[in-house]
């Protein structure tokens, strides 16, 4: 059986700059992952940039709309995800829109 | 010194004023979108693009109300933007390839000018950025504004402003959008969102929401002067033809929307001999055009009824059952409680009064915060003989509405 474990709250590498708590916060999610990568039960998982860079495909009477920024709602819950390699936003979008599963939120994710 | 000639002098001085500003508006309408373009093409960095095109527009701004506007002032600010984004990016070593790509770039030929600047209108207009960041995206990128005077506009302060703007470019940079022309079926729906970007501008600058004037030209102008830039540019595309044609058949009545005292003249009431008959005649060429690419829209429709009016010889004498046929047809099309209430204006002239008011009574939830709900209420109780009534309504009206041409004329009819 697979899970996905979505982590709730974005920390960007200007605030661990300002706050050393935050960055040995960082740190120790950083060795979090390592560990749990090593004994091979992460398969998959990316930090995700901040919501402020996320775009929503919700679906109104069928016909896709994008929205600047994450899901709102809170009662919404992230199902799972797919990490794709596409060439920009509007061809992830396309796979979005072609999604049959209910609203996507489209995430960037951290190049290291 | 007698006081005809100070007058004279302050008279030529502001002229003269005008007269550069209205030129380096005219230089930068025509040079930013060009500059922003070329430099997103050569640097691949959206952000550091309009950065550099910004600071060499503002230099522009500093230099050349008192050295004059150079004889080639695209050139000038080419040169400009090329030292600072070199300047820039020489601190960052990931960029060394960009810096000899900029040095060299002064002698390169001109770039394909039309493909540049559609690519930078249809990344600051993506859906993937909300529209007031669209907006003010265009006004910077493409028209060549300040934020300052975005942020006057938009009746926001200017750190709010730099603060919206800085977070679209940097969504652009961070989530990838494209800087390119959609292409396919994704065209269509992108050319909606760059004309209802326009649209949204030529309301604000025509019709100003906020307490300051009462009409900005340069937001209105601006708006038009980049829907006549689309169209040379996507020529077979019907509803862009429709917007321009809508935006000139309004500009066309400026003269008459205002009298001496800056108070707002209705339709009903304007002098028709001061409208544009040549900007009419050319608006109306315009949605001959349109309709012949056989793709109805919104922009069109509204340009036709637009153009019902501005060839009726009075408003007694206006073609309503056209104007009504052409309000049905939009509704079909968009169906929004704004088009309602102004249907329900043409209403009680095709059909009654009583009629049109009960279609307004209909929108109460939807536009109960709108002040031309109220205002258009009042008319309609007026006209039925309901004074007590009217004045409640208009009351209401006058203290939602800010545009000062607008409450001159409501607080007259309270007197």
């Amino acid at each position: 059986m697979k899970y996905v474990l979505l982590f709730a709250g974005n920390m960007s590498a200007e605030d661990r700059a300002r706050d050393p708590e935050l960055a040995a916060q960082y740190e120790r999610t950083s060795k979090w992952f390592a560990e749990h990568m090593q004994s091979g039960k992460i398969v998959g998982g990316e930090e995700l940039k901040g919501p402020e860079t996320a775009t929503t495909v919700r679906f109104h009477g069928g016909k896709p709309m994008l929205i600047d920024g994450p899901f709102i709602e809170a009662k919404e819950i992230i199902g799972g995800f797919a990490l794709v390699d596409v060439a920009d936003l509007d061809e992830a979008l396309e796979m979005a829109k072609s999604w049959p599963g209910g609203n996507v939120e489209v995430r960037p994710v951290v190049d290291h | 010194m007698s006081k005809s000639g100070l007058s004279w002098i302050i008279e030529v001085l502001t002229e003269t004023r005008t007269a550069t500003e209205a030129a380096l508006a005219a230089v930068f309408r025509e040079e930013a979108a060009k500059l922003t373009g070329a430099m997103v093409r050569i640097i691949g960095n959206f952000d550091v693009a309009e950065e550099v095109v910004q600071d060499s527009l503002l230099a522009a701004l500093e230099k050349w109300p008192d050295q004059g506007i150079p004889d080639k002032p695209g050139a000038w600010l080419m040169t400009t933007a090329r030292r600072r984004a070199i300047d820039l990016l020489r601190r960052d070593q990931r960029y060394a390839e960009k810096v000899a790509l900029l040095e060299r770039s002064a002698v390169t030929p001109d770039p394909p000018e039309a493909d540049d600047r559609l690519r930078l209108i249809f990344t600051c207009c993506h859906p993937a950025l909300a529209q007031e960041a669209q907006v003010a995206l265009t006004l910077r990128a493409v028209a060549g504004f300040t934020t300052q005077e975005i942020a006057a506009a938009f009746l926001v302060s200017e750190p709010t402003m730099a603060q919206r703007i800085v977070r679209a470019k940097r969504k652009i940079v961070e989530a990838n959008i494209p800087y390119r022309m959609p292409q396919g079926p994704e065209l269509v729906p992108r050319v909606d969102a760059v004309l209802a970007v326009l649209y949204l501008m030529f309301n604000e600058g025509y019709l100003s929401r906020g307490p300051g004037a009462a009409m900005r030209r340069d937001l209105a102008e601006d708006a038009l002067w980049l829907a006549s830039l689309l169209t040379r540019l996507l020529p077979e595309q019907a509803e862009v033809l429709g917007l321009l044609a809508l935006m000139k058949l309004h500009l066309a009545r400026s003269r008459a929307r205002f009298d001496a005292a800056g108070e707002m003249v209705l339709l009903p009431d304007q002098d028709r001999n001061l409208w544009d008959g040549a900007e009419i005649a050319d608006g109306v060429r315009l949605l001959h055009g349109a309709a012949a690419l056989n793709a109805p829209g919104p922009y069109q429709l509204q340009g036709a009824i637009a153009a019902v009016h501005s060839e009726a010889p009075s408003w007694d004498k206006t073609d309503w059952a056209q104007i009504v046929v052409l309000y049905d047809t939009l509704l079909r099309l968009t169906d929004t409680p704004v088009i309602r209430l102004n249907r329900a204006v043409a209403l009680s002239r095709l059909a009654s009064p009583e009629v049109a008011l009960g279609e307004v009574n209909d929108l109460a939830i939807s536009l109960g915060g709108y002040y031309l709900f109220h205002a258009t209420r009042a008319e309609l109780l007026d006209e039925l003989g309901e004074g007590g009534l009217a004045r409640e309504a208009r009351l209401t009206a006058l203290e939602l509405c800010q545009n000062p041409a607008e409450r001159a004329l409501l607080e007259r009819k309270l007197r």
